[in-house]
């Protein structure tokens, strides 16, 4: 394998495991604010009970964010110095901005937000979770218009070969990055509602049936139930903007290889491009034209027009029905428990399986979705701009290996790791005593369990 | 900002980034040190001394970003080429950065059988993060010269950085902890300033003569003159830390602040020592600010961005500080 392969291997392996994170606390600073609110206009102690539980899941969260973002912003100079060498002018300062007006603001108040309950008024505490959500949420917008500015670049010239910008409204409100912002916000949303709801099922199978426990479940699922048909709403749009701008990616996802007037919607096959033909394909006559140009008999342009800047098609085929089949899934669940809740306040065991089965649901998706966009942008870097073979730096095939290896034990090491402590958190919430005492390690113990469970509930 | 001649942006932007390691070091440094000496303790101290930088640790990295960000924003051909230069001993330093960052929240959160094995992983992220650090630096002092030598003084330069944040570490402990935790601490700096002292020495060594252009802006005629506060200061700040170290703690606790005062002098006297040095490179002889400069547009626009939110950026830092002031206490998110 060459540096190449290698560098984008560990591009994608470093940012596919830092956006679990991003995904999960973005939403979920959210959710602790809302919990934060309805404790203030209640009084009721079982939002605070609620708060305090997830607030150390979010912490966990946020610290793998960080560490993992952190080698992010490194890895542009280790593995792509021609990215920032060509389009630095643009990247820059979108990232120096996310850095100043993000990062800082929400680790400095994630402290306070932490540890500072005993030492600040209540308020300022809401006000410091508040504060971080916005960060958050910040730090999302600047990212995802720099990665949208990639897909769809603008509002610059090519001067010696390096960009230069012509206008920061265009660069940073590029056509694709509303789409793109909204996508992210509600799978972000998305994906911390199933894991609230997921989470808080567990603790109610293992007989956790607080009040706190029960407003979590519903919080979860509520809101799950809310954002998905947004999300499928969004979703469709933003396919018929990447049309408009990258017709190739579409193609891609959808199998056609020939133009094709009235193209049908594949909805399995095995695409194989040495034939360039799809094999053992199922598929819904003229639905592809319908759902894309809203017309039966609309024309689709094929993946062999683009070639050979066109990107691998089977990826992007799978990579978008996985999400989509994830989303549909996602629909049905969320639907279903929510007009259960609604109607009798409690679930069926079956169903609170589903939803533990379904915690980490968001994270496939988005995932996949993340993987159909980035592979789609091939054989580009910056879309039309400049080639991913031109930005990668001259390291030796051997260093990336060597380091590509560490990486990749260490994220599988750490998110075992996470899930597991995940779960021990719950089930540690839901019987403190009982654990603590199977410990049997005396005075560390008793204080770990207190740490746990905020000393009170 | 258009009376900012275009020359003047590298320049400007340059300080920021010097400014955003140097703070780097002094704050993460700290925890660094704090994480490095934990091995070995009774979990009692180990849960104190984690307190002790529990509110702070994250904000203090972030300046980490900042200053990779800066040097990635305004001067892309230095970022590229340090950062592939550097390739293992970066990924190396990621690594640790990585466990420890997470360690520090696993531990309050497994099973307590494993926090054991947390308390460890905590200890050798900040290992590994320091050494590699101060190999980086050593690298970047040669010049990023292979030969045994180089590699020989990188890597004792790795061994000094790293106890320069145990010294400094063990000041911010005096200054937030209290009973034996604390005499510990005094114990501890009094040994890393003696160390600190050794390296400090022998990078004003190297660094002269690593290159005849660095050695005639140190040894040549006035200049030398005027240069002579930094080695002396910093001979005076050591020797009044030692003083005030071999007497601590004092009564009812006081200036218990002192010796992490003194070791910020330090830092900032030796940091600008070696960016005397360097000035105007970017990478040691190799290129200067205005060759690795972005374009101009790009770079106001992000110095505008510097100007409003760096002093709001000041302001929350020293609320935080200010809410979690005086002897730190148990971590709890209550
Ligand atoms: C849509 C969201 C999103 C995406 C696509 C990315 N990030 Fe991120 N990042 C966040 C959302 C986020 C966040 C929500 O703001 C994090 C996650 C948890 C956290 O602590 O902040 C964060 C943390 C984080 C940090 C640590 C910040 C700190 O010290 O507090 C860095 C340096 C980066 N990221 C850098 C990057 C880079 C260079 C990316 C792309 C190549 C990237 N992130 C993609
Ligand atoms: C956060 C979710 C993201 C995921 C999961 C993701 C995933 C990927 C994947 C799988 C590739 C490899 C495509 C290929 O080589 O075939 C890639 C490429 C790339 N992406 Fe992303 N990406 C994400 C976000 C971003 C963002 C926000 C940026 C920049 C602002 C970015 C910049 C790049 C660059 C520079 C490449 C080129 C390197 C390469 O081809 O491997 N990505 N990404
Ligand atoms: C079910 C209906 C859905 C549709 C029709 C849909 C559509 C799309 C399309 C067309 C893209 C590719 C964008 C491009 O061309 O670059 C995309 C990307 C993406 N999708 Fe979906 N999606 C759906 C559900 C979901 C769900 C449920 C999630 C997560 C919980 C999700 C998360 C993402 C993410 C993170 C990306 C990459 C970032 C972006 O380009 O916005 N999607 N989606």
């Amino acid at each position: 394998m060459d540096a190449l392969i290698l560098a984008r291997i560990q591009f994608a392996a470093n940012i596919s495991f830092h956006i679990l994170f991003p995904t999960i606390t973005i939403a979920l600073c959210w959710i602790l604010f809302f919990f934060k609110v309805r404790f203030h206009l209640t009084g009721e102690k079982s939002w605070m009970a609620a708060y305090q539980f997830w607030v150390k899941i979010f912490a966990l969260s946020f610290a793998l964010g960080v560490v993992s973002g952190i080698t992010m912003s490194f890895q542009f100079g280790t593995n792509w110095p021609g990215f920032m060498e060509t389009v630095g002018n643009v990247a820059g300062p979108l990232l120096a901005y996310e850095v100043l007006t993000a990062f800082f603001l929400e680790a400095t108040f994630l402290g306070v937000m932490l540890f500072g309950a005993s030492r600040v008024p209540p308020l300022i505490h809401t006000l410091s979770t508040l504060l971080v959500a916005i960060g958050t949420s910040m730090s999302a917008f600047w990212i995802i218009a720099l990665n949208s500015w990639m897909h769809t670049p603008q509002g610059f010239e090519m001067i010696d070969g390096v960009a230069h910008v012509t206008s920061w409204a265009e660069v940073i409100f590029n056509p694709s990055m509303p789409y793109r912002l909204t996508h992210m916000m509600v799978a972000s949303g998305l994906t911390a509602a199933f894991l609230v709801a997921g989470l808080s099922a567990y603790r109610v199978l293992r007989n956790d049936t607080s009040l706190g426990v029960r407003r979590s479940l519903k919080t979860g699922v509520y809101a799950a139930a809310i954002l998905i048909p947004l999300q499928i709403v969004i979703g469709d749009l933003h396919g018929l903007n990447t049309l408009e701008h990258q017709p190739a990616k579409i193609a891609a996802m959808e199998a056609i290889w020939e133009d094709e007037e009235g193209a049908p919607l594949v909805l399995f096959a095995i695409p194989d491009e040495d034939s360039s033909s799809n094999k053992y394909e199922v598929s819904v006559p003229k639905l592809a034209s319908l759902i894309l140009t809203h017309s039966l008999d609309g024309e689709l342009k094929g993946i062999n027009s683009f070639a050979p800047n066109s990107p691998p098609v089977a990826p992007l085929f799978y990579g978008f029905r996985i999400m989509v089949g994830t989303g549909l899934l996602m629909l049905a669940v969320a639907f279903f428990s929510a007009v259960k809740l609604y109607r009798q306040q409690r679930l069926p065991v079956w169903m609170l399986r589903v939803l533990v089965a379904m915690s980490f649901s968001g994270w496939v998706a988005t995932l996949a979705g993340w993987y159909v966009t980035e592979i789609g942008r091939q054989p580009w870097l910056v879309h039309g701009v400049l080639s991913t073979s031109e930005a990668v730096a001259q390291v030796p095939a051997s260093s990336v290996a060597g380091s590509l290896v560490m990486y990749l034990s260490l994220y599988a090491f750490l998110l075992i790791a996470y899930i597991t402590t995940l779960f021990y958190m719950a089930r540690v919430a839901a019987h403190p005593r009982t654990l603590a005492a199977n410990d049997m390690n005396g005075r560390s113990i008793a204080g770990n369990a207190d740490m746990l469970t905020g000393g009170a509930q | 900002m258009n009376w900012i001649s275009d020359d003047m942006l590298p320049v400007i932007f340059l300080g920021l980034m010097g400014a955003a390691m140097l703070l780097y070091a002094i704050l993460d440094g700290y925890d660094l040190g704090i994480g490095m000496l934990m091995i070995g303790q009774p979990e009692q101290h180990r849960d104190r001394m984690i307190a002790a930088i529990g509110p702070f640790w994250d904000a203090n990295e972030t300046w980490l970003v900042l200053g990779v960000g800066v040097l990635l924003v305004a001067f892309p051909a230095a970022h590229g080429l340090v950062l592939t230069t550097l390739y293992l001993p970066v990924s190396l330093m990621l690594a640790g950065l990585i466990l420890r960052g997470v360690s520090f929240d696993f531990r309050a959160k497994v099973n307590a059988r494993h926090k054991r094995l947390w308390d460890g992983l905590f200890w050798f992220g900040s290992l590994l993060t320091s050494l590699m650090q101060g190999y980086m630096l050593g690298q970047y002092i040669v010049g990023f010269d292979n030969s045994p030598y180089a590699l020989l003084f990188s890597w004792v330069s790795a061994l000094c950085v790293s106890f320069a944040y145990v010294l400094i570490g063990a000041c911010w402990l005096i200054h937030k902890t209290s009973d034996d935790l604390q005499i510990k601490a005094v114990r501890w700096a009094s040994f890393g300033l003696v160390v600190t002292a050794v390296g400090l020495l022998l990078v004003s060594l190297t660094n002269p003569l690593a290159s005849t252009e660095i050695y005639n802006k140190w040894f040549s005629w006035p200049e030398t003159l005027l240069l002579l506060p930094l080695p002396l200061g910093t001979v005076a700040l050591l020797w009044l830390m030692r003083k005030h170290l071999q007497k601590m703690p004092y009564e009812n606790d006081r200036l218990n602040w002192m010796p992490f005062v003194l070791c910020i002098a330090v830092f900032v006297l030796a940091f600008t020592g070696l960016a005397y040095s360097f000035y105007p490179y970017i990478v040691p002889l190799q290129l200067t600010v205005w060759q690795a400069a972005s374009a101009p547009e790009s770079l106001r626009v992000v110095l505008i961005g510097c100007a409003v939110v760096l002093p709001a950026i000041f302001c929350y830092t020293a609320l935080s500080y200010w809410i979690f002031r005086g002897k730190s206490t148990a971590l709890s998110y209550m």
